[in-house]
């Protein structure tokens, strides 16, 4: 296509030539706070909370069972294939379906799903968010398509904020073809400036720190 | 100025209903920006608009180099990146690669560079279904019109204008209740989404060390988009790259909250290409589209090369008292606002829209808010002395050439300005202190009629300082 | 040693606003500074500047350095003036080294009036008293430019009898914008407006602004309107006993 016209016209308004080394970027000043786990778990509840999601910190397996098998009462959930789902007996309560390797069944599934139950590899505190990398054990759609989302994250995951996901994770695309940060329920205020959650993803975000 | 941008400005200015919507959104979006900014802490919030700045004019100075790795790190990863000079030639591509995949139905993200070479249009005149899936551009798709706001683009439409809309268009129950009207959009949607062949988004950034595409959004729509059908296209202004996913977090920080006071958008996507082995989902085929259409000419202008760092946030419509007064529609073009009237010259040619860099009273509340830094009002200011020149080349405004090559002589001249001043004294017909609601013939013309139009005039005193301060003087006063 | 002042007056307060520069000299001089008045003065160039009008607007510019190059200070009742000499002549003189370095060197002592008294002579009370109740309106150069904002409002504070109250949206531009006024007046006028109910709802009796340009954008509207709300230049105020 008109690749070799644009660099051109690229490097002729910037008079530099092919091949030219750039001399060093700029210094970004990223600021991780060094904050006890606690505290963590505070902001990010209050975070979360502050966009109409929810919190529930789980000290024990049984627990996140609990709360879990209360969100998917008398309703179809799909869980992905994080590990941590299993360990805490998410995947076996009942209404639950999990296991899935085949990407058109997933997807029916999702179709009639009210909620998805996924794990989360990372959570930032300051902003309350969930960080999703994808992979054969945690599916995109999951996180997405049913109307409740439902996130484990283990405690030893949850982050200061962005800076610090940054600093851990300069190459993303490395491990996985698409990282998500989710930072509360989907929302829109296209209408009249009213805010409205659940447009196209989740209306309600659950989050378990376990 | 040509007929039509003046007719429509009057017919905003105009609409009570209108008038109060743009005020009222863009109010609201100013005082959600306010908050987000003193929340976090305002020093630091400068420091990552400084920051900022100097990223973008790094990469832009050095543009070829960081799109060149940005290629070769996307397509080692299975990206096919693609170079286009102009609309027509993604456009072009869009079609072909829809009939070889016999693609039907498109499903589309929010994307200004999309609008910029009307893609959707296109398309569908070529007979393909393609479909606005943020629920504000969804919404104006239906009603056959242009977005009125980069962030916010059903701004100018009311819940029940939408309910005759939905009504109308998808032949649903009138419903004015926005919940209501959503879940609509929603479940409409959803079907569209699930039988997608081709999945189009823009990119808010591209990260050229990380070979990242990066997609932020409030909604799901362009994590539908881009994960759903088989074939994601992403299409994006060469301007979007940054070098480093570190610099992506000064980015991030800080378009959340110029745009919306949001820390953080709902959705961040950072993605890399198609699928990988083992993941259950996602496309298969990534397409990355880099579009020109005229940003290298701008590259080529120091000056104003800075309007390419904008990270289409829309702080500076929010905040503009003219945008507040006239809406986006009054705008020539898909960008509104100051970016837009600095940047639409820049890339339809200054005596395209002559009136619009002078559309500003150059108050300066852009610059304060923009969170690269661009200094728009300066940049206004060059365009009109660029506007002044191509006019005198073209043998145009030779009377308003006229009427300041007088002005700047008389003001070398201090006795003959004296004298002007006299004159001016002369004229006037008012006793006492009473401003002038009108001026007899043949004064009434020009500017005197035009500010008349809106407001009274101060009567010309009936001394002038100079003369006064001599009195003084004179009077041993001083 | 009294502080020697030069006035530059400005185009707008020479013709149509006179009252204003014999309050800021009286101001200056109650302060204890001798004032001149050099009497070539004419325009700082902003009107040709802003309409994109460089040559002439530096042919009016050169004018003006002439005039005031060898004064002291040079103080201005207004923010846009000010900020025109401090700010953009070097944009003016790109081409011309000679006169850019002239601008450079005139240009520290070149004052914005509320700036001159705070930050040279250092007063915040000037001894003024006026019984009134005021608002301020933010000229934009002055605000943005300048960083004009916290101290008018002080040398206000400082007035007896005065009480000043804010608007809510006093940053906001009144729509003048030089020859934006008379080329998009529709525009100019629906801004004003905007301004006008911002302070109709404070009840002042006054509004009050470093730049008459404003002043008489606002002034228009009111009379316009039939409302008798008061404009002051801040000269006017001070300058009040």
């Amino acid at each position: 296509m008109s690749r070799e016209f644009i660099l051109h016209r690229v490097r002729t308004a910037l008079g530099r030539s092919a091949a030219q080394a750039p001399p060093p970027a700029p210094e970004v000043e990223l600021r991780i706070r060094e904050l006890p786990l606690k505290q963590r778990i505070e902001i990010f509840s209050a975070a979360l909370e502050k966009l109409g999601g929810r919190t529930c910190v789980a000290g024990s397996a049984e627990e996140a069972r609990t709360y879990a098998a209360r969100l998917v009462e008398g309703k179809r959930a799909v869980a992905s294939n994080a590990p941590l789902l299993a360990d805490c007996g998410l995947t076996s309560l009942p209404g639950v379906q999990s296991g899935f390797s085949n990407a058109l069944e997933l997807r029916r599934a999702l179709e009639t799903a009210d909620v998805g139950i996924t794990g989360a590899d990372y959570a930032l505190a300051e902003t309350g968010s969930l960080v999703l990398l994808a992979s054969a054990s945690e599916a995109r759609l999951i996180s997405l398509l049913p109307p409740v989302h439902l996130a484990v994250v283990s405690k030893e995951r949850l982050l200061a904020g962005l800076d610090e996901l940054v600093t851990l994770l300069p190459d993303p695309a490395a491990a996985t073809s698409a990282l998500v940060i989710i930072t509360g329920p989907s929302r829109t205020a296209d209408i009249e400036q009213i805010l409205v959650r659940g447009v196209h993803g989740p209306r309600e975000v659950h989050v378990l720190l376990i | 100025m040509s007929p039509s941008p003046l007719v429509q400005i009057r017919q905003t200015l105009a609409d009570p209903g209108l008038q109060a919507a743009i005020y009222s959104s863009t109010g609201r979006l100013v005082e959600k920006r306010r908050q987000a900014v003193s929340e976090s802490d305002p020093a630091e919030f400068e420091r990552w608009r400084e920051q900022a700045r100097e990223i973008k004019k790094h990469t832009l100075e050095n543009l070829d180099y960081y799109l060149e790795r940005l290629e070769e790190r996307l397509t080692a990863r299975g990206v096919k990146v693609l170079w286009a000079k102009d609309g027509g030639e993604v456009t072009d591509f869009v079609l072909r690669l829809a009939r070889e995949r016999n693609a039907r139905l498109i499903v589309k993200s929010k994307s200004m560079t999309t609008e910029e070479i009307h893609l959707t249009d296109r398309l569908q005149e070529a007979g393909l279904e393609a479909l606005e899936t943020d629920l504000g551009e969804y919404i104006v798709q239906l009603a056959g019109q242009r977005p009125s706001h980069i962030v916010a683009p059903a701004l100018h439409l009311t819940r029940y204008q939408i309910g005759d809309l939905f009504h109308e268009r998808l032949g649903v129950e009138r419903e004015v209740v926005p919940e209501k009207q959503t879940l609509i959009a929603r479940r409409t949607l959803r079907e569209k989404f699930l039988a997608a062949d081709i999945g189009i988004t823009g990119a808010n950034f591209l990260v050229a060390e990380a070979g990242l595409v990066v997609v932020v959004e409030n909604e799901g729509n362009a994590r539908l988009s881009s994960s759903i059908p088989r074939v994601h296209i992403v299409i994006a202004g060469i301007e979007k790259l940054i070098p480093r996913t570190s610099d992506l977090a000064i980015f991030l920080k800080l378009l959340g909250r110029s745009a919306t006071g949001q820390p953080l958008t709902v959705y961040t996507s950072l993605l890399g290409g198609p699928r990988l082995a083992g993941e259950l989902d996602g496309p298969e085929e990534v397409y990355l589209v880099l579009l020109d259409n005229g940003r290298t000419r701008l590259l080529a202008d120091r000056a104003k090369r800075q309007s390419l760092y904008c990270i289409r946030c829309g702080a500076c419509l929010n905040h503009c008292p003219v945008y507040r007064k006239i809406g986006g529609h009054s705008y020539p073009w898909v960008y509104s606002g100051p970016i837009g009237a600095i940047i639409t010259p820049q890339f339809h040619g200054l005596l395209e829209d002559a009136w619009l860099p002078y559309a500003s009273s150059l108050c300066g509340a852009c610059a304060e808010v923009c969170p690269v830094k661009i200094d728009i009002p300066q940049i206004l200011l060059d365009l009109r002395w660029e506007s002044v020149k191509a006019k005198v080349r073209e043998g145009s405004n030779r009377l308003e050439r006229w009427a300041f090559g007088v002005w700047a002589w008389v003001m070398c001249h201090p006795r003959l300005y004296e004298l002007a001043s006299l004159f001016s004294s002369a004229i006037t017909t008012s006793e006492g202190d009473g401003w002038l609601k009108s001026v007899p013939a043949p004064f009434n013309a020009g500017p005197i009629r035009n500010w008349l139009s809106q407001r009274d005039l101060p009567p010309p005193p009936a001394k002038t300082f100079r003369q006064l301060w001599r009195e003084r003087r004179g009077r041993g006063l001083s | 040693m009294p502080v020697r002042v030069s006035l530059f007056v400005t185009c707008i307060v020479d013709q149509l606003f006179p009252k204003i520069g014999l309050a800021m000299a009286d101001v200056l001089e109650r302060a204890g500074c001798r004032v001149d008045f050099p009497e070539d003065q004419t325009c700082c160039g902003q009107p040709a500047y802003n309409s994109g009008y460089r040559r002439e607007a530096a042919q009016v510019a050169r004018h003006f350095l002439r005039v005031f190059e060898s004064a002291d200070y040079v103080v201005v009742p207004s923010g846009s003036c000010t900020s025109m000499i401090t700010h953009h002549y070097e944009d003016l003189f790109q081409k011309d080294p000679e006169w850019a370095e002239r601008a450079r060197r005139l240009a520290p002592r070149v004052w914005e009036f509320s700036q001159f008294l705070l930050e040279v002579l250092k007063i915040d009370d000037v001894g003024a008293h006026l019984n009134k109740v005021v608002t301020y309106h933010d000229s934009c150069h002055a605000l943005r430019e300048l960083k004009i904002q916290d101290g008018p409002r002080r040398l206000l504070k400082k007035v007896r009898g005065l009480e000043l109250r804010e608007m809510d949206t006093a940053g906001e531009c009144c729509g003048f914008g030089g020859t934006f006024s008379v080329k998009l007046p529709e525009i100019s006028g629906a801004m004003l407006q905007v301004k006008l109910a911002s302070i109709l709802r404070t009840g002042a009796q006054a509004v009050v602004s470093v730049d008459a340009s404003c002043l008489m954008q606002i002034r228009g509207a009111l009379s316009r309107a039939g409302v008798p709300v008061q404009t002051l230049h801040l000269a006017e105020v001070l300058a009040s006993r």
